[in-house]
């Protein structure tokens, strides 16, 4: 995968600028060159209209036994990717669109989750269960859905969402060999962002957040395609003078308490911005933890920055509103700046 | 070809061996030692072995909710499995699956769980990392009348197929699921139809005849290994009910009186006739069933011997072990 550019940065790494995509895709190539235990099965694989180009070439390069375009049977296709692990692959098994991995919630939930537990350490499970978020564009309800939340919610399983190409890159290589099953979100929103990204098999350690901003007046923590709108969302605030600190959050379970719980210290105000429901979600597990780990340091009550809890409407002008953007984030902050601990009353901010 | 009294006598011993580590839970459960849910493959047996028989040590057999038998037949430790359903650390899942959680890789086993059908696909997949590995091990899927009624059991018939996959689907139709009849639950009577459907070759067997059951399973083993997936429905009967130790007091009348017909049928009296008609005398047949007993009683024994399981350790294995 040619890099648009390159430079040399210390005495060993090169690092090209490349898409969120092609990041992707070079970490399906690099793991399939080198671990022939690795095989990539789903619908769509082989096609850009499925999976964008996060996959482009890899059937050519590497031969369609080893990416296998699967029927329309997300079930038995998971259940297979699981069982193949059991016995002795590294499964990437892909969901074109998060919506429909609900039917496979057998062979993730009841089976890989539980499969260490069950058989008492002995055999994990190490698939990785590749979904992608495809929204926006008057898709409506069923093909917008982004269900971290539901799946972190179980035992057993991992959950990463990359936000930049560097990350989408390492953090796919190291679920391949966390030898667990991990749920790995890609989001189609970011496939064109671009970052810089190492050559080579690196890994991002799951479980690790990334400080990507320092900020002194109010932590932002966020998942996915809010990492950016909240790195907007910063910038515009700090011109206004509020100095915010942003995480981008990379792994949802399990989630770096000591990162977010030290910058929380730091600033003393908490803004999660996740865009999936409000309520039960990610963003309500991190206030809660916060609410028992680090409430002396809030200053003020923490906020989230979430999707309303109704299903994705179709029509782009509800859309619009729909999702939360960079102004929700900067509403959500200054709220937090406003407020203090036990002195709520008078007229808050709009939520976003 | 005609089998030798000795093959037979194996395939008998490993029936009756069945049996009665099934005679042996079911007494524990009716005695409150065991809780956890217990269900028997009781007139079952030749189906398992008749099938594991045909079967490499190294081949895998993938189970559901009533597998004690598909674990003793392929080679599973019996004072493990004892101990599983005691709940000892010491079972072959360490205690934390019980009846419905049997766990024996030494010999191919990589897990039976109690979801309807769910090892199916794994199965599948299995099958799909022998072929990459480039080993030629088989896989074969035991799964009841019930769970073909599962979507992902046509979903998976199909991959195998589709990619042919060296997979023997092994369907055990003792004619009910729970507490419904067949005909209760499909309009279509033979479910080796559905795989043949997809393209997938298949045979009904008399599974209470455990020479029959065997001679189709080496077939069927043969193709899987050489050529893609087969598909074998076994017809049989289970005597005891879906749960636990009783006699079908969870189903209806029908079952009641097709029982003593089964009952009847006992694959292991019909093996056990075949050995007296070849010659073998009532001594060897008294000293087979002596063995087992002695077997089970000395299993049980040990695995009541090994300690508890401790409430500080429950939180263990959520994760398994980074393997590079």
């Amino acid at each position: 995968m040619p890099g648009r550019t390159s430079s040399r940065r210390g005495w060993n790494e090169i690092v090209r600028t490349l898409t969120y995509a092609e990041a992707i895709r070079e970490a399906h190539a690099l793991l399939l060159a080198s671990d022939p235990r690795v095989f990539v099965v789903g619908q769509g694989v082989w096609s850009p209209w499925y999976v964008g180009s996060s996959m482009q070439g890899l059937d050519v390069e590497f031969g369609r036994d080893r990416i296998m375009d699967s029927p329309v049977s997300e079930n038995a296709v998971t259940g297979l990717a699981v069982g193949a692990a059991l016995a002795g692959l590294r499964p990437i098994v892909v969901h074109p669109r998060m919506d429909f991995m609900l039917l496979a919630v057998d062979p993730i939930v009841n089976q890989a989750a539980n499969w260490s537990y069950m058989f008492n350490g002995a055999l994990g499970v190490p698939v990785v269960v590749r979904a992608i978020v495809n929204r926006g564009g008057e898709q409506a309800a069923q093909h917008s859905q982004s269900l971290q939340a539901v799946f972190a919610h179980v035992p057993g399983l991992k959950v990463v969402m990359p936000a930049t190409p560097r990350d989408a890159k390492g953090l796919l290589i190291d679920a391949v060999y966390d030898g667990n099953p991990v749920v790995y979100i890609d989001d189609r929103w970011l496939y064109g962002e671009s970052g810089e990204v190492p050559e080579g098999l690196y890994r991002v350690p799951i479980g690790t957040g990334r400080r990507l901003r320092t900020g002194t007046d109010v932590t932002v923590v966020a998942t996915s395609i809010m990492v950016p709108r909240a790195l907007d969302a910063a910038e515009r605030l700090n011109r206004a003078g509020i100095s915010v600190e942003v995480i981008d959050l990379r792994s949802v379970k399990p989630w770096d308490r000591d990162l977010v719980f030290s910058s929380v210290r730091k600033t003393g105000r908490l803004v999660v911005a996740d865009a999936a429901w409000e309520g039960f979600g990610t963003a309500a597990e991190i206030l809660a933890a916060a609410a028992t780990e680090v409430l002396d340091a809030l200053q003020a009550p923490p906020r989230r920055v979430c999707l309303p809890d109704t299903p994705a409407p179709m029509s782009r002008h509800q859309e619009r509103a729909y999702y939360p953007t960079a102004e929700s984030i900067a509403a959500a902050v200054q709220a937090t700046t406003t407020t203090t601990r036990g002195a709520r009353s008078g007229a808050l901010p709009a939520d976003a | 070809m005609i089998p030798s009294v000795p093959f037979v006598e194996g395939l008998y011993a490993s029936m009756l061996r069945i049996r009665r580590v099934e005679e042996c839970i079911a007494d524990l459960v009716e005695r409150g030692e065991v809780l956890c849910p217990c269900h028997l493959c009781i007139g079952q047996e030749a189906i398992p072995a008749g099938i594991c028989a045909a079967l490499r040590r190294d081949d895998y057999v993938w189970g559901g909710h009533r597998s004690h038998g598909h674990y003793l037949a392929k080679g599973g430790d019996l004072t493990g499995l004892l101990a599983e359903i005691l709940g000892k650390p010491s079972g072959c899942s360490g205690g934390r699956g019980g009846s419905m959680h049997l766990f024996a890789p030494e010999v191919g086993i990589l897990g039976t769980v109690p979801l309807v059908a769910a090892t199916i696909p794994l199965a599948v997949g299995a099958a799909l990392a022998t072929r990459r590995l480039k080993t030629d091990r088989v896989s074969v899927s035991f799964f009841g009348d019930g769970a073909t009624e599962e979507g992902h059991y046509h979903e998976s018939v199909n991959l195998a197929a589709l990619w042919k996959l060296p997979v023997v689907f092994v369907c055990e139709n003792n004619l009910y699921a729970s507490h419904l009849s067949l005909s209760e639950r499909r309009a279509a009577e033979a479910i080796v139809d559905t795989a043949r459907a997809l393209g997938v070759p298949g045979d009904q067997v008399d599974g209470n005849d455990v020479l029959a059951v065997h001679t189709a399973a080496v077939q069927a083993v043969a193709h899987a290994r050489a050529v893609g997936p087969v598909f074998l429905e076994c017809r049989t009967f289970r005597w005891r009910g879906h749960v636990g130790p009783a006699e079908d007091l969870d189903v209806g009348v029908r079952r009641r009186a097709d029982l003593a017909g089964w009952m009847a049928n006992d694959p292991i009296a019909r093996a056990g006739a075949w050995l007296q008609a070849a010659g073998m005398d009532a001594g060897r047949l008294a000293a087979i069933e002596r063995d087992a007993r002695e077997e089970v009683r000395a299993a049980l024994a040990r695995a009541k011997a090994a300690p508890d399981a401790r409430p500080e350790d429950a939180g263990a294995h959520v994760f398994a072990a980074r393997v590079e």
